[in-house]
């Protein structure tokens, strides 16, 4: 179900682990955010935490598996947008995720993803058991 | 000496190899990975590596090559070789500054800075 009107525009897009149906997906949100007036900064951000999401949620949730896809959903005003992504994983508790700032995993080269979403979305939850990550933007001006 | 892999422009001045990105943007695992391998292949080319990376061609990037950059460290670092990055415009610094990488890797503002700080 696609819906749109002037001042807000939603999307419910099933996705699988391909490059081509997440960039699809992708220049679908950003030419809307750009229509609704978000700028570079922010669609740098949103893409950034969007990018991590899904990358967990297909990497880590569905533990690659080709046949399993992922669900997006979001709706954007011109200050705000919401964005869910929900696998068909186990869940997970975030909060058993390893600071990877800390001296003692400074130098492990993973773990900075769930970091990243937090750092540059306004705020991050997830529903429980942990497979569907809710993700708010309030629209930053310059 | 100049070539070009899939991924990367690599051209290499008095022992220090310098890459640069042919992507704009570094998110797609399978691309990540490919880098990770192309520039694995020239640290075990040499002995004592030195390898600067520019960023001056990347709009965006991901965690997933922040692990391969620090993967590429640590294989570096092995070899007791030199690692620099540079050219990283201000909006990817930030993804550094916010993982605290800033501290982990040698960034200089340009390639020229990068190259000339090598010992």
């Amino acid at each position: 179900m696609n819906g749109q009107s002037p001042d807000r525009v939603e999307r419910h897009v099933v996705l699988h682990d391909r490059r081509d149906e997440v960039d699809a997906a992708q220049s679908d949100l950003f030419d809307t955010l750009a229509s609704l007036g978000y700028g570079e900064e922010n669609c740098f951000a949103i893409r950034l935490a969007l990018e991590e999401a899904l990358v967990n949620a297909f990497k880590h949730g569905n533990k690659s598996d080709p046949d399993k896809p992922v669900r997006l959903d979001w709706w954007a005003v011109p200050h705000r947008l919401v964005v869910e992504v929900e696998d068909q994983g186990e869940g997970f508790d975030p909060e058993s995720v390893p600071d990877p700032t800390l001296d003692e995993n400074i130098e492990i080269p993973s773990g900075r993803g769930i970091m990243l979403m937090r750092a540059y979305m306004s705020e991050i939850s997830y529903k429980d058991p942990g497979n569907r990550v809710i993700m708010v933007f309030e629209r930053r001006d310059p | 000496m100049s070539s070009t892999s899939s991924r990367l422009r690599t051209h290499e001045t008095n022992g220090i190899t310098k890459v640069e990105f042919v992507d704009r943007n570094i998110l797609d695992e399978a691309n990540i990975q490919q880098i990770g391998e192309e520039i694995g292949r020239l640290i075990d080319g040499q002995v004592n590596p030195k390898l600067l990376i520019s960023f001056s061609n990347v709009d965006h990037l991901s965690s997933a090559a922040l692990g391969t950059l620090i993967t590429i460290r640590n294989r570096i670092n092995s070899k007791d070789g030199q690692l620099r990055l540079s050219d990283i415009n201000p909006q990817i610094y930030s993804v550094f500054k916010i993982t605290k990488l800033n501290r982990l890797f040698q960034i200089f503002d340009t390639a020229q800075q990068a190259m000339a700080s090598f010992t």
